[in-house]
């Protein structure tokens, strides 16, 4: 039993062969759409944000192939450890943050800033998967057991709450009850965890900061205030929709260029984008979007180990709920939480986490038949 | 492994749901965008366009005013104006030290200056000095390099070359205020370069003046910045006002009045009313208020005890005194109460029950009648006729006359006067009327106020055969097609009453002999006025204490003279009021000769003088 579990280790030549060369020929395409909306954003111009997303890409792009080719049990192994490290660094924001203030969300660590709440979506789904790895079923439908995920979805968004970053702690409990959900907790629990949240809605509300209070109720009325907090939604909505089917072309969407448009080189670059190419372009990107989701389901599906099928397919929910979230913000579907749209938002560490998050992926594919046992000690 | 696979395949449907939900997610993500870019595109596209373009009114230039042989009485100036846009600058402070340097700008307002810069948005453009002369244009155009982000440019400000001369009569333009703003629809109001009529012919006639506002389309992005223009209607200058106003006989009565206190002249063609000057004593420099007036001057002006800013011919309100007697006579004749021969006997006091009223002639004037009780300007002979009257018949003429009402002239803030009845008194001061105040009501005292236009007014009706003209400074077609309605009065009677005019000027006893006209041929007729501003105690008049000359300046007596010219032919009126001038006859009197001569000479309406005086001279 244990002989056929442990594989032999793959070469260096086997791993590059093994690598899912299609996925990392369409990743950089991504980023070069990216690079486009930049270049308009700023008048079309390389400077300020298109060179160095490039930049930042490429650096990305490296640690991406990096991850995929360290081997996946070394995730496996280093998990938890990861996670706790993320934990720590929330709180040492929290910290600094409280010292400087009013809402912190980076470290600066002198070279770059980080932003520990991004990293925490790539760790917890780690860590959650090589929970659930360990997991057996009978496990499972035990309440009590829940207790340990639940707290491992539990501190970083309150943690990232604390911030305060609603969007960012909305996609860490969707990201985790996502994970719990393949990983084969029963259906009437989540209605339950539904209802619970329905129930405390009201108290929510009463603990939620004003400027928070205020996009909510922004959502439900954009036009309640059309040049203060509804600016956004109804600029975009005007921006989108001047677009039509074909677009306004490069450089010429004259809400974006005329700077109607707030924040057009990070939370409303996809406005930016559909105002220019029309719903052609914004759909070819949704569904080049999607492409990479099904990727990630693909790898996930292929993939021997649990740990691995989880990894893979909680990156891919994770990517899919940035998109999700960032478009159906931006449509005036959902309130504005300040979800950048991967790949293509100017912003160092979303860019960097998506990369790594890419780089486990990629391991898990290239890792694909490699067998992993319950615990690490058994390795 | 059984658990194993029954995880797998548990993890399987899982997975499937998963996917399909985000399958789903996409869907939905398309269909949005679908119903945003495609079917409600148009609609967006629309706002779009109006979010993009942002229409500017342009200020249109305002209309002229022009005397009435065209001489521009205000004006459009180019004014060059220096300003600073805070983000062309590397150093906004450094920029406007040097610009100090060259032309004289205070430090206060390079304070202003720099804190205005920097609260509003970096390219707007923030005035420092708009009156710049010429040589200092040059001086900042020659050191352009060294000016960062300093603009020079024209602006037209309004200018009143005559300055105070015809300040009350123009008045000025100033920037809007709220009330305005609520009132009058017109966007350029809105605008903070467009200034609007305060008073006189400039809020009269705004909207004439004003014109239309041009439009300009203007791409602008979301801070506001102009990209380009993309369309322009340049609107409609404001039209040029021609009023009845002479510019050198307005400037030659301003002259005669400058060396008083306080005085206002108003001269009127007596058959159109045309009013051809209008003095108020003393005057302010209008152009002050062009860009809004410093908190200090405008006090000043304010609380200057002599009232610079009120226009005093239309505002300011006095006791005729004697000028009203003409009035009472008319009254009189009218109800048949006396004829021209009614003869009174002057003893210098008139006995009404306890109270004693005393004629201006402190010996008395013996017995005289109507032509001559006007001339000589008897108290006593006017006291019985007013008592004979009674006071509502005397109220009845003097409003046809136009006394105790606005003559609705075509400016603002016109007062009524006062010519005060029985009723009136019951009703404001809830007491009845007492025949003693009956008895100064004959000579002008007591209640009535008049204003120095409406006498001149009063003047015109008694002389132009009755007609009931109405002043004015700027006249339609239609209106000056109209005929004026008429007094109807006895002939013989008013023939009486113009006579006693003639003779206060040209008889052997009249008040006024020293008004005489310098023109050989033409005859002055007029009378004189003066009203007493205090009640002269019994006490004081034993001492003579009303007839010293150093009386204080408040308690003097208001001097007024009215008259017209030529006596054959009437053309001309003029009314003089001098605040505090004392006697009617030494105060008065002359500077409305002067003013009538000037009139005369000019000739405004063009009228066949000539033939008057060849009247004159058989008359």
């Amino acid at each position: 039993m244990q002989g056929r579990l442990r594989s032999r280790e793959l070469t260096f030549e086997e791993k590059l062969r093994a690598l899912h060369w299609p996925f990392i020929l369409l990743v950089p395409m991504l980023a070069v759409i990216g690079y486009a909306v930049l270049y308009s954003a700023a008048g079309g111009s390389h400077e300020p944000w298109a060179w160095r997303h490039a930049v930042r890409f490429t650096a990305g792009f490296v640690v991406m192939l990096t991850i995929a080719l360290v081997d996946v049990r070394f995730w496996f192994r280093w998990a938890y450890v990861i996670f706790v490290a993320t934990l720590v660094l929330l709180v040492a924001v929290d910290i600094v943050g409280s010292f400087s203030k009013g809402a912190q969300r980076w470290l600066n660590l002198g070279l770059f800033q980080l932003q520990p709440s991004e990293l925490a979506k790539v760790t917890l789904v780690m860590a959650l998967a090589r929970f659930l790895h360990a997991a057996r079923l009978e496990d499972i439908v035990r309440p009590v057991y829940l207790l340990v995920p639940l707290a491992m979805i539990g501190l970083p968004a309150v943690l990232v709450l604390l911030q305060p970053d609603l969007g960012t702690a909305v996609m860490l409990i969707a990201v985790g009850g996502g994970m719990l959900f393949l990983g084969g907790v029963r259906w009437w629990k989540f209605v339950l965890a539904g209802a619970l949240v329905a129930a405390s809605l009201p108290l929510l509300w009463a603990n939620l900061r004003d400027y928070q209070r205020q996009r909510v109720l922004t959502f439900l009325d954009p036009e309640r205030d059309p040049l203060g907090a509804g600016y956004h939604i109804i600029q975009s909505k005007i921006a989108l929709g001047s677009g039509g089917l074909f677009g306004r072309g490069f450089l010429n969407g004259s809400q974006s260029q005329l700077d109607f448009l707030p924040e057009k080189q990070t939370d409303f670059a996809f406005t930016l984008l559909a105002e220019e190419s029309g719903f052609v372009g914004a759909a070819l990107v949704l569904i080049l979007y999607f492409v990479v989701v099904f990727l990630a389901f693909f790898v996930g599906m292929r993939a021997q180990s649990h740990f691995g099928r989880l990894l893979a397919l909680g990156v891919g929910l994770n990517f899919s709920l940035y998109v999700f979230i960032n478009v159906a913000m931006i449509t005036g579907l959902i309130p504005v939480v300040g979800v950048p749209l991967p790949l293509i938002s100017y912003g160092g560490t979303a860019m960097m986490t998506t990369l790594m998050s890419f780089g486990l992926l990629l391991s898990v594919d290239v890792h694909r038949q490699v067998r992993i046992p319950r615990y690490p000690s058994e390795l | 492994m059984y658990q194993e696979t029954d995880r797998h395949r548990l993890f399987t449907r899982r997975a499937l749901v998963l996917g399909a939900g985000q399958l789903g997610m996409f869907g939905l993500l398309l269909g949005r965008l679908w119903q945003l870019q495609v079917t409600e595109g148009e609609k967006y596209a629309l706002l779009a366009e109006d979010n993009r373009v942002n229409t500017k009114l342009i200020v249109p230039a305002r209309g002229r005013i022009l005397d009435r042989l065209g001489r521009p009485l205000a004006r459009n100036v180019p004014a060059y104006r220096v300003r600073v846009v805070r983000e062309r600058t590397p150093d906004l402070r450094r920029t406007l030290r040097s610009l100090a340097e060259l032309v004289p700008v205070s430090p206060r307002r390079l304070q202003e200056v720099e804190e205005q810069a920097r609260s509003l948005r970096p390219f707007v453009p923030v005035p420092i000095r708009d009156d710049l002369t010429w040589q200092e244009v040059a001086r900042i155009a020659v050191h352009a390099p060294e000016l960062p982000g300093i603009l020079l440019d024209q602006a037209l400000l309004r200018d009143y070359p005559h300055g105070p001369i015809l300040a009350h009569v123009l008045g000025y333009v100033g920037p809007v205020n709220d009330r305005e703003l609520a009132n009058d629809r017109d966007p350029l109001l809105a605008l903070p370069e467009f200034r609007i009529g305060k008073k006189g012919i400039e809020k009269s006639y705004d909207k004439k003046l004003r014109g239309r506002a041009g439009l300009s389309k203007v791409e602008v992005n979301a801070l506001g910045r102009e990209i380009r223009e993309l369309d322009r209607d340049e609107g409609q200058p404001g039209e040029d006002l021609q009023i009845s106003v002479d510019l050198e006989l307005q400037r030659f009565c301003f002259d005669r009045l400058a060396g008083e206190k306080a005085a206002a002249a108003a001269v009127v063609d007596v058959h159109t009313g045309a009013v051809l000057a209008s003095v108020s004593i003393p005057s302010f420099d209008p152009k002050a208020f062009t860009n809004g007036l410093s908190a200090a001057t405008w006090r000043q002006l304010r609380d200057d005890p002599l009232f610079p800013l009120v226009d005093k011919c239309i505002r300011g309100q006095y006791p005729p005194g004697s000028t009203f007697k003409m009035v009472t006579a008319l009254a009189a004749l009218e109800k048949g109460v006396i004829d021209p021969g009614h003869e009174v006997f002057c003893s210098g006091v008139f006995t009404l029950g306890n109270a004693r009223f005393h004629c201006w002639k402190t010996g008395g004037h013996g017995r005289l009648a109507l032509v001559q009780a006007i001339a000589q300007s008897c108290d006593v002979y006017f006291y019985d006729v007013a008592l004979r009257v009674g006071v509502d018949a005397i109220a009845s003429m003097a409003r046809r006359f136009g006394l105790g009402e606005r003559l609705g002239v075509d400016l603002p803030g016109e007062r009524p006067g006062l010519v005060p009845t029985r009723a009136w008194k019951r009703e404001r001061l809830g007491e009845p009327w007492q025949k003693g105040e009956t008895v100064v009501t004959g000579i002008g005292q007591g209640f009535v106020l008049t204003t120095p236009l409406q006498l001149a007014v009063m003047t015109a009706r008694l002389c132009n055969g009755l007609r009931m003209v109405r002043p004015w400074f700027v006249r339609s077609p239609e209106a000056a097609a109209e005929e004026w309605p008429r007094i109807e009065l006895p002939e013989e009677g008013l023939r009486a009453v113009l006579r006693g005019m003639y003779e206060v000027v040209n008889g052997a006893r009249g008040t006024a002999r020293r008004a005489k006209l310098p023109i050989e041929g033409i005859a002055l007729a007029g009378k004189t006025g003066t009203s007493q501003v205090k009640r002269i105690t019994r006490a004081e008049r034993a001492r003579g204490d009303h007839k010293r000359k150093d009386k204080p300046w408040r308690e003097r007596d208001h001097a007024l003279f009215v008259c017209y010219a030529p006596y054959a032919a009437p053309r001309y009126a003029v009314a003089v009021v001098v605040e505090h001038g004392g006697s009617g006859s030494k105060a008065a009197a002359p500077p409305a000769r002067d003013i009538m001569t000037r009139t005369l000479e000019i000739n405004p309406s063009g009228a066949d003088l000539i033939a008057a005086r060849s009247r004159t001279a058989r008359g």
